[in-house]
């Protein structure tokens, strides 16, 4: 299913024209005013980046797992690795089908939500908050520009 | 630059394994839109019924087929039928009628099966064989009468099969063996098919009609009438479970299944129709049987009747021997796989990981196990119940134990 609806994306994907707007989100406003920006991939990852810390928080979106249906088994990166923009870094796994998870953005791996290993399902019933699945030191931010906004995410998915 | 540490998921580039799983399962589906010639779509009558009900629709075997209906997941479909009763469309598959004096003998050339024995209204699983004893399909024969069978085919096979039985049936009415007169094929064209699968099947159907279905055991077949239509109703299905596989003519198929479909029986579709089916050890052609694989291969040497295994006269049958005499080079068997799910063309290795030993054919996480079960081939030798294998997943090697099927006790009325 996933690879299929991957296909889909795959198609159209340089068609598109690539809007300006960039959702932005103001969080920790006492420190420091950092600037949250959230992107997607065509491969229905997405990934927050917060431009105080450098790390960008990745998992999959909502539509991904509506389309995967029950996850039972998540495939982590290990902590430490460099991953590359495009690097399979892991997998989510349902009943119905097998799903490669690509790093949206490069740069080294920081943390990963061990609570998946024992707990898949939470990526079904949480995929953009509490089911993230890891966390990248971003080694080139300047990548999160050329990533699907919000709305141009949303309408690669109505495709 | 791709960074290679030890770790969990060692090489971080996207491995040949998961392309090449994806590359075989993404050429199955364009190979299987293709059966259809004019890369329409077909649909059973049950098209307009399955919208209606909010089915997600995807290809299938050249049909536009139910995968899930509505919200229900398809962990949530799978253990509905598991546990209650679910109702399948398989109006894609292709029902025939054989006819004819001699259609025992003629079925008993393309297939292994011993169908002389067979009792009327009792059907089997078979084999249909090319002449070098590769399966070119699986089926389910009912034998009605020594010259009337009815016979269930697979959708993604029905080109070759009607090819192949309109050339037997030539070559075996052009011979002395046809001399008391023709075996005719009837192809049941638009009729539907549905199965009614699960514990709460019988109790259901029993509802509907004065036939005691308690006379009705697995395998056996009768016209029960239903709500005032006399329908051919086969105790079976592709499961595990106890239920019924009911043919209906055209005009009626949508009401027939409206009078089916309704609490506590859920309409099912095929994701849970694989999960299911796989728990249950059962082979889906294309997947786990295809022409290059014969019954001895397949672990069906039990379709072919006791007494035709040395003597009988069947299409294929020297191929078939030569495997039942010396062993077959590869055995189809179930796995438990730890860790990750294996899937369809996740490699095979042995126990100590150096070589490969076979494929994976079918693989999921099992809904009602738990456990990640998979069958595939190994060689012969390695094919024992509690071999330890490893099976590839992306790029690592992951512990896995050759398991007996069906992986989940089947449930079946034998009265």
């Amino acid at each position: 299913m996933q690879a299929a609806l991957r296909r889909t994306c795959f198609l159209s994907s340089r068609t598109l024209p690539r809007a300006t707007s960039t959702s932005r989100v103001l969080s920790r406003p006492v420190l420091s005013r950092s600037i949250v920006t959230k992107k997607y991939t065509e491969e229905h990852e997405w990934v927050s980046f917060d431009d105080s810390t450098g790390i960008g928080t990745v998992s999959i979106t909502e539509h991904a797992q509506a389309a995967l249906g029950d996850v039972v088994f998540v495939e982590l990166p290990a902590v430490g690795i460099k991953v590359t923009q495009g690097d399979q870094m892991g997998a989510v796994e349902s009943v119905k089908a097998a799903s490669d998870i690509y790093a949206p953005v490069s740069g080294t791996i920081e943390a990963v939500n061990e609570t998946l290993s024992s707990e898949p399902g939470l990526l079904n019933k949480s995929p953009e908050d509490k089911g993230w699945l890891c966390k990248i030191k971003l080694s080139n931010p300047s990548e999160m520009d050329k990533l699907l906004s919000d709305s141009e995410y949303k309408v690669k998915c109505e495709e | 630059m791709l960074t290679k540490k030890a770790g969990p998921m060692t090489t971080l580039s996207r491995t040949a394994s998961s392309f090449s799983r994806r590359v075989v399962a993404g050429r199955w589906l364009a190979l299987r839109a293709y059966a259809t010639p004019s890369g329409q779509l077909k649909k059973t009558g049950l098209y307009d019924f399955h919208v209606e009900n909010g089915a997600k629709m995807v290809p299938f075997a050249g049909y536009s087929m139910p995968l899930l209906y509505g919200d229900v997941g398809q962990v949530a479909s799978h253990n509905h039928v598991r546990n209650s009763a679910g109702l399948f469309d398989v109006g894609h598959m292709v029902q025939s009628n054989f006819r004819g004096p001699s259609t025992t003998q003629f079925l008993e050339w393309i297939t292994p099966s011993s169908l002389s024995t067979l009792k009327p209204y009792t059907s089997t699983l078979s084999v249909i064989l090319n002449e070098t004893g590769g399966i070119i399909d699986d089926t389910v024969v009912t034998k009605h009468a020594p010259d009337a069978f009815y016979v269930v085919t697979n959708a993604g096979r029905r080109d070759r099969d009607l090819a192949w039985f309109k050339d037997k049936l030539a070559e075996w009415n052009a011979s002395e063996k046809a001399k008391d007169g023709p075996v005719e094929l009837e192809v049941l064209e638009n009729w539907g098919l549905v199965a009614l699968q699960g514990p709460a099947a019988a109790g259901y159907l029993q509802a509907l009609t004065s036939f005691d279905l308690k006379q009705l055991t697995f395998g056996s077949s009768a016209f029960v009438p239903i709500e005032g239509f006399n329908l051919h109703v086969a105790r079976g299905g592709y499961t595990g479970e106890d239920g019924f596989e009911i043919s209906i003519p055209p005009q009626h198929t949508v009401e027939v299944t409206e009078m089916l479909s309704k609490s506590p029986v859920q309409l099912t579709g095929l994701a849970a129709r694989d999960s299911l089916r796989l728990e249950a050890g059962m082979c889906l052609y294309g997947n786990d049987l295809d022409e290059s694989t014969t019954p001895v291969e397949a672990g069906l040497t039990w379709v072919i009747g006791k007494e035709r295994r040395e003597t009988g006269d069947f299409i294929g049958a020297e191929g078939v021997r030569a495997h039942i005499k010396n062993g077959p080079p590869r055995r189809r068997v179930g796995f438990v796989i730890q860790e990750a799910p294996a899937r369809q063309g996740a490699k095979i290795y042995d126990d100590s990981g150096n070589e490969e030993i076979g494929v994976v054919t079918s693989g999921i996480p099992s809904p009602t196990l738990g456990k990640n079960i998979a069958m595939g081939y190994v060689k012969n030798g390695q094919h024992k119940k509690g071999t330890p294998v490893q099976v590839q997943v992306r790029n690592q090697k992951r512990k896995a134990v050759v398991t007996p099927m069906p992986f989940v006790k089947t449930n079946y009325w034998r009265g």
